[in-house]
C-alpha cells in the first residue's frame, strides 16, 4: 500500500520551475531518501507535501485520499533549518506544537511525558530553549516533530548540526520508527546515511526527477559489471592491464566483464592462483548520485 | 479555528508571564501619582513646618492694611526704615514691607525687606492687597463709591450646548472636549506604535528562526497571522484595564490620604485660601466644567474609544505583520515603515492642528472617515459629539479598511515567511499581492 502517491506535480516561481512533472510513489512503512543537489526542488516538494505551499498542478494522494489539511496531523516535518521559540520552556513549547498538531490538552501531557522520559530530557522540561545545549535543543525539537506520533515522517537533513553521539541516536530513533510501520521521507546529501537507511530513493536535479525506485534495484541497474578479486599466487605473472596491487603474495585487482558472465571470469582467473575473493563491486550512492546529476544537467 | 485560539493563546501568555510585562504594568500607573504625591507631601509638610511669619510693615500713608493669613502676620508699627530693617536683620522678623509716601496715581518706593528670596506668590499677595486698597482709594477720591462699583462688576459666561436632531440639549465645554480627545487621541496613536512593533519582531521571530516552517506545516500563515495580532492586542487591552484601573484607584487613595476628592477641589481651595476674594465669581465656571464632565456620555464615549482603539490597531497591526514577514531582521524593516508611519503622523498631526480646535471643518471630517487616519482624528472628534451618520460610515469604513489590510497583509505574510535571503523591495512586495 503506498502511503504518498504523488502524480504528474508542477510548481514554478514566476519564470523559473522548481517542479517539473514529478511523479513519486512512496509506499507505506519504508525510509524513502529524496536526494537531488541544493535547488533542485526538494524543498518545495516536501513543502507541498507539509501543505505550506499549493502545487501549480498534480496531484497528491495520502494513502489513496487527495491530500486535504485534516492529513496534518498524520504528517510529520522536520525542517532542515531547525526553530523553537528561544524564550519558550522546553514544556509549553512541546505541547503547544502537539496541541496546533490536532492532540487534544490531555493527550498532549501524556505524549510530552512520555517523549521527555523516553530521551532522557525530563529534567530540563522547565528551561528555556535558551539555556538548553545544542544537543538537547536538537532532541526537543525532534521530539516536537514526533509528538503527535505521524504516519508520514518528513525530516529534511536530519542529521545536520548533530554530533556523532546525537546522530547515532537520532538514527536509531529513526529505525525505531520504522519497526513501527512509521513510514520516512529522508531528504539528505549524505550519501552515506541514505545506503544506511533508505529503502527506495528518488533522485531530483533542475526541477526534474531523474530516479527512483528501490535501493538495491537502482544499484543493480546501475551495477557497472565490475569484480574485485583476490589472487594468491606464486609470482608476479598477471597481465599488466589488472594493475594489481600486492600485499604479501596476494594480489588485489578488478575485472570489468565484457559480455561473459561472472561464472566464466572466474574459471578464467583460477588459472593464474587461488581465488580467495570475489565480489561485484555496487556503485555507492555518493558515485550514483554525482554521475546522474552529471549526466542530467549535462543532457 | 481551534488553532487560532492556540496561537493566541501562546502569544498571549508568553507576553504577560513575563517579568517585564508585570514591571512595566504595575509601575506606568505608579509613576505619576507617585510624583503628584510627592509634591503634595512636601507642599504640606513645608506650611505645617513652617512657623507663622511676622512681617513688619511701616506705612507712612497710613491707608495700608494686609489681611494676615495662616503663614503670615502683618505687624504696623510707624518707626522708620532703618528700624524695620534692623528687626529683620536681629531675625526678629521675617521681612520688612517699607511703603514710603506715594503718589496713588503713580505709586512707588514702595520696597520689601527679607532675609532670604521672598516667593513669587507672597509677592503677588502684596501687590494685589496694595493694589486693591490703592484702587478703592482712588475711587473713593474721584466720587465713586467702591461698593457701588463692585455691585455694578459682571461676569459674563457662555454656555455652550450642543442641540441635535431630536432636540437634546448637552452641555459643551471645549476645554473638557479638548482635553479628552488629546488623550484619547494620543493613546491609540502610541497603543499602535507599540504594540504593532510587538508584531513585527514577533513575526521576525518566527520567520528568523524558521519556526514558522514548522508551524504552517499544522496551520494556515492567515490563522498564524491573526493569532498574533490578536493575541498581542490582548496582552495591550490587558495592559491598558490594568492601567486604568490601577491609576484611578491609586489616584483616588494617595488624593483620599491627603483629604481631597478631586483636583478641581483642591484648586479651589488653594485659590480661596490665599486670595480670600472674588472666588465666588469662578464657581459657576468650575461647576460648569463639573457639569459636562457629567453630562458627557462617558459609555458611548468608551466604547468608541475601544471601537477606534482595536479597529486601528487591527489595521495596522495587519501591516506590521506584513513588514515582518517580508524582512529577515528588524533592521531591514525600516524601508518599508514609510508607509504606516506616514499616515499615523498625517493623523496625529491633524489632531492638533485641525480635529481638536475645529472638530466639524472639512479637513477634520475627512480625516475621521479615511481608515488610515480615523482612529486617531476621530477620537478628536468623539468628545464633542458625532452626528450618527459621520460616525457610522467612519466606523463601516475603519471594518471595511482592517479586512482590507489584512487581506493584503496576508498574501505578503503567506509568501515572506518562506522567503529567506532575498532582497525584498515594494516590486517585490506588489508580485506577492497580485500571486494567487
Amino acid at each position: 500500500m503506498e502511503i504518498l502517491s504523488i502524480q504528474n506535480l508542477n510548481k514554478s516561481y514566476g519564470p523559473s520551475k522548481a517542479l517539473t512533472d514529478i511523479d513519486l510513489s512512496i509506499p507505506e512503512g519504508v525510509i524513502y531518501g529524496l536526494l537531488g543537489p541544493n535547488g533542485a526542488g526538494k524543498t518545495t516538494l516536501i513543502r507541498i507535501i507539509n501543505q505550506i505551499i499549493d502545487a501549480d498542478s498534480g496531484s497528491i494522494f495520502f494513502k489513496g485520499e487527495q491530500l486535504n489539511p485534516k492529513h496534518i496531523a498524520q504528517i510529520g516535518y522536520l525542517p532542515e533549518e531547525r526553530g523553537l521559540y528561544k524564550k519558550m520552556k522546553v514544556w509549553d513549547q512541546l505541547i503547544y506544537f502537539a496541541r496546533l498538531k490536532g492532540l487534544s490538552a490531555s493527550e498532549a501531557k501524556e505524549k510530552v511525558h512520555f517523549w521527555l522520559d523516553k530521551l532522557d530530557i525530563k529534567n530540563w522540561k522547565d528551561k528555556r530553549i535558551d539555556d538548553l545545549s545544542k544537543g538537547m535543543a536538537q532532541k526537543v525539537q525532534f521530539i516536537s516533530t514526533i509528538i503527535h506520533e505521524p504516519r508520514l515522517l518528513i525530516l529534511d537533513e536530519p542529521f545536520s548540526g548533530f554530533d556523532p553521539v546525537n546522530a547515532d541516536l537520532i538514527k536509531n530513533e529513526i529505525l525505531e520508527l520504522k519497526q513501527k510501520g512509521i513510514t520516512l521521507i529522508l531528504s539528505t546529501h549524505r550519501m552515506e546515511s541514505v545506503e544506511l537507511l533508505c529503502d527506495y530513493v528518488a533522485m531530483i536535479n533542475q526541477s526534474k526527477k531523474i530516479l527512483d525506485g528501490k535501493l538495491t534495484a537502482i544499484k543493480q541497474q546501475f551495477r557497472p559489471n565490475e569484480y574485485e578479486v583476490q589472487l594468491r599466487c606464486e609470482d608476479n605473472r598477471l597481465p599488466e592491464q589488472w594493475q594489481a596491487t600486492w600485499d604479501n603474495q596476494i594480489a588485489t585487482f578488478t575485472i570489468k566483464l565484457n559480455g561473459g558472465t561472472a561464472n566464466e571470469s572466474l574459471a578464467h582467473l583460477m588459472q593464474f592462483g587461488e581465488v580467495i575473493g570475489f565480489s561485484e563491486r555496487m556503485p555507492s550512492m555518493e558515485e550514483l548520485f554525482i554521475q546522474q546529476v552529471n549526466a542530467s544537467s549535462n543532457g | 479555528m481551534d488553532k487560532i485560539w492556540l496561537v493566541i493563546k501562546r502569544e498571549y501568555l508568553s507576553r504577560v508571564q513575563k517579568k517585564s510585562f508585570l514591571l512595566a504594568t504595575l509601575l506606568t500607573p505608579l509613576i505619576f501619582p507617585i510624583i503628584m504625591g510627592a509634591f503634595l507631601w512636601i507642599a504640606m509638610d513645608e506650611a505645617d513646618s513652617a512657623a507663622l511669619r511676622i512681617i513688619e510693615v511701616i506705612d507712612e500713608n497710613n491707608m495700608f492694611f494686609i489681611e494676615s493669613s495662616e503663614q503670615y502676620a502683618f505687624s504696623y508699627s510707624n518707626g522708620d526704615s532703618e528700624e524695620g530693617k534692623d528687626l529683620v536683620k536681629s531675625g526678629e522678623r521675617f521681612g520688612f514691607l517699607y511703603i514710603p509716601k506715594i503718589d496713588l496715581s503713580n505709586p512707588s518706593g514702595i520696597v520689601f525687606y527679607g532675609d532670604s528670596n521672598p516667593s513669587m506668590n507672597f509677592i503677588n499677595y502684596l501687590e494685589s492687597s496694595l493694589k486693591r486698597r490703592i484702587e478703592e482709594q482712588r475711587l473713593f477720591e474721584s466720587g465713586i463709591d467702591p461698593e457701588v462699583l463692585s455691585a455694578y462688576r459682571t461676569k459674563v459666561n457662555i454656555r455652550a450646548i450642543t442641540l441635535d436632531n431630536s432636540g437634546t440639549e448637552t452641555f459643551s465645554d471645549a476645554t473638557v472636549n479638548y482635553v479628552i480627545g488629546f488623550f484619547t487621541g494620543i493613546l491609540i496613536y502610541i497603543f499602535i506604535f507599540v504594540y504593532g512593533n510587538q508584531i513585527m519582531h514577533g513575526v521576525i521571530e518566527e520567520k528568523s528562526s524558521r519556526i514558522v516552517e514548522i508551524l504552517v506545516s499544522s496551520l494556515k500563515p492567515f490563522q498564524l497571522m491573526m493569532g498574533k495580532i490578536i493575541g498581542i492586542g490582548a496582552v495591550g487591552l490587558t495592559q491598558f484595564l490594568i492601567w486604568m484601573i490601577l491609576i484611578s484607584s491609586i489616584s483616588f487613595v494617595v488624593m483620599g490620604y491627603f483629604g481631597m476628592q478631586m483636583p478641581q477641589q483642591q484648586a479651589m481651595e488653594m485659590a480661596n485660601s490665599q486670595m480670600g476674594s472674588s472666588i465666588s465669581t469662578e464657581t459657576p465656571e468650575i461647576a460648569g466644567i463639573l457639569q459636562v464632565i457629567q453630562e458627557i456620555n462617558f459609555i458611548k464615549l468608551a466604547l468608541t474609544f475601544i471601537f477606534y482603539f482595536l479597529g486601528g490597531y487591527l489595521l495596522y497591526g495587519a501591516f506590521f505583520a506584513a513588514i515582518g514577514a517580508a524582512v529577515d531582521a528588524p533592521s531591514e524593516a525600516q524601508q518599508f515603515m514609510l508607509p504606516i508611519t506616514i499616515p499615523l503622523l498625517i493623523a496625529y498631526m491633524g489632531l492638533f492642528v485641525f480635529v481638536l480646535n475645529d472638530p466639524n471643518s472639512n479637513v477634520s471630517f475627512w480625516l475621521s472617515i479615511v481608515p488610515l487616519t480615523s482612529p486617531i482624528a476621530m477620537m478628536g472628534r468623539a468628545s464633542y459629539g458625532i452626528p450618527f451618520w459621520d460616525l457610522a460610515l467612519s466606523m463601516s469604513l475603519l471594518i471595511v479598511g482592517f479586512l482590507f489590510s489584512t487581506w493584503v497583509a496576508g498574501k505578503i505574510y503567506r509568501i515572506g515567511i518562506l522567503v529567506h535571503g532575498t532582497k525584498v523591495n515594494y516590486k517585490t512586495l506588489w508580485k506577492w499581492i497580485k500571486s494567487e
